[in-house]
């Protein structure tokens, strides 16, 4: 029988939470790593037992680790994370040129064919890619090397290279975000890159048309239409039907349009999930109502999902990598909250519940569908 | 014989329940101590010092005979209670942070 594991990453330790297919009953795993920020654990797509795992905190820095069994046990693997030839200048927040300097891996993207190759985004940020399964690193330096790299600014978070999407259709082909840069592709699997920030407008930079500079939060992409991608940037909802060659606003009747999640039902490639966050000074929800927004129509035409969820005196926030999607049917959706909840609906958004209420506060939610 | 204490967290990383004992190759300064260190528990290296540079992390202490030596040249002799296995060498992380 068929089942799910959700793989909660948080600030003070990692939760393996798992289920039969009927997702109705939840085991919940003492916490891995306790004490450590766990900004993001991920398995292979071909290899359900493999798990990746970034580590880290301020006194000892990052480590990586590595499961061979589905997260029962782990091995801390590589952590060495050396920027390629000469790291060069980005600017820092007053606008001076800052040395890139690593600080931490954000995000762990396991290749879509081979279970030893995978993809680390990190602040300050760039590219690595691991083809040992996590013992070596390699920095894919083209991206940093763009022209516009030292253009690129950190946002509030940090210089983070906080998502990876492969494309399933084109091995050769990646998307990547940054946090304050904007959005990236490259279409020879890494060696150069080309900024996709066409159409997105943002009112907290200079130019709101620029190259660089956008504050994207995420990106996600159906894998059966990997033309179409969705993106929550920091403020606006934005869709792309060009790979990213030019983006429209979305945001429709959102209640408000700034927020970090964004995800796809994993059945049907015109429902789209975000959590509407009332604005970027204020980062929780609006009118202390938890509502995840749904829409059918790749967007525009937005419904409020509230069945489960609190509907006042809430104030917690979901993080960019904190939203995530089963392959059951009916498709089960899932997220986390700062406030340590970890929400899971398996009616595709209808209702929810709570899997467990009082983790540490959440930075990510991955969801593996086992067989 | 030098005797390290390492902290909580780098002891569950390293997998080892109380004091590390190392045998060092030459005069025992830090520099040789995080060296025979990291040779044997390869998973500990970046968490206490730089990958490349070898510098210390900012939030890690390197205490001795109640002798704050964070700020000692790696180089520097470890006294002498250190080298005869008398005392321990304390790796800490730093009070910090909530």
């Amino acid at each position: 029988m068929s089942g799910v594991r959700i793989l909660v990453g948080t600030r003070k330790g990692a939760f393996v939470l798992t289920s039969d297919g009927k997702r109705d009953r939840w085991d919940v795993s003492s916490p891995h790593f306790a004490g450590w920020e766990m900004y993001h654990l991920k398995g292979s797509p071909v290899d359900q037992n493999r798990l990746y795992a970034s580590q880290s905190n301020g006194w000892f820095g990052q480590l990586i680790q590595r499961s061979d069994d589905g997260g029962k046990s782990w091995k801390a693997v590589g952590n060495k994370f050396v920027y390629d030839g000469v790291p060069g200048t980005h600017q820092w927040y007053d606008g001076t040129p800052h040395p890139w300097e690593f600080k931490r891996v954000w995000h762990l993207e396991p290749s879509l064919t081979d279970p030893d190759t995978v993809y680390a985004g990190v602040e300050d940020a760039a590219l690595f890619r691991s083809t040992d399964a996590g013992e070596t690193w390699q920095e894919l330096s083209g991206l940093r090397g763009h022209g516009s790299g030292p253009r690129w600014q950190p946002g509030a978070g940090g210089m983070c290279l906080h998502t990876i999407v492969l494309d399933p259709s084109d091995p050769a082909r990646i998307f990547v975000a940054i946090s304050a840069a904007g959005a990236f592709r490259s279409d020879d699997a890494g060696k150069t890159w080309r900024a996709i920030n066409r159409g997105l407008r943002s009112q907290g930079i200079p130019d709101p048309n620029a190259e660089v500079g956008h504050c994207v939060h995420r990106i996600a992409m159906h894998p059966s239409r990997p033309n179409v991608l969705y993106m929550q940037k920091h403020w606006d909802v934005m869709r792309s039907d060009d790979a990213g060659d030019s983006w429209q606003e979305v945001s429709g009747n959102l209640p408000t349009d700034f927020g970090f999640a964004i995800d796809v039902h994993a059945h049907e490639p015109d429902t789209v999930y975000v959590v509407p966050i009332k604005s970027d000074s204020e980062h929780f929800p609006l009118d202390g109502k938890l509502r995840v927004y749904r829409s059918r129509t790749g967007g525009n035409e937005w419904e409020a999902l509230t069945a489960g969820l609190p509907q006042s005196n809430c104030y917690v926030n979901v993080l960019r990598d904190a939203m995530a999607v089963d392959t059951l049917d009916p498709c089960g959706v899932y997220f986390g909250t700062t406030g340590g909840q970890v929400y899971a609906s398996s009616n595709a958004g209808s209702s929810w519940a709570a899997v467990v209420r009082d983790l540490p506060s959440v930075l990510s939610v991955e969801v593996q569908t086992l067989q | 014989m030098i005797r390290v204490v390492l902290p909580q967290h780098l002891r569950t990383l390293a997998q080892v329940g109380g004091e590390v004992e190392l045998q060092l190759h030459g005069a025992a300064t830090q520099r040789l101590v995080l060296d025979a260190l990291e040779a044997r528990y390869p998973m500990l290296r970046g968490t206490i010092r730089d990958h490349g540079t070898h510098r210390r992390r900012d939030f890690v202490r390197f205490f001795a005979c109640e002798q704050d030596l964070s700020h000692e040249s790696p180089d520097a002799s470890l006294p002498e209670a250190v080298v005869a296995g008398i005392e321990p060498l304390l790796i800490v992380g730093a009070m910090a942070g909530g």
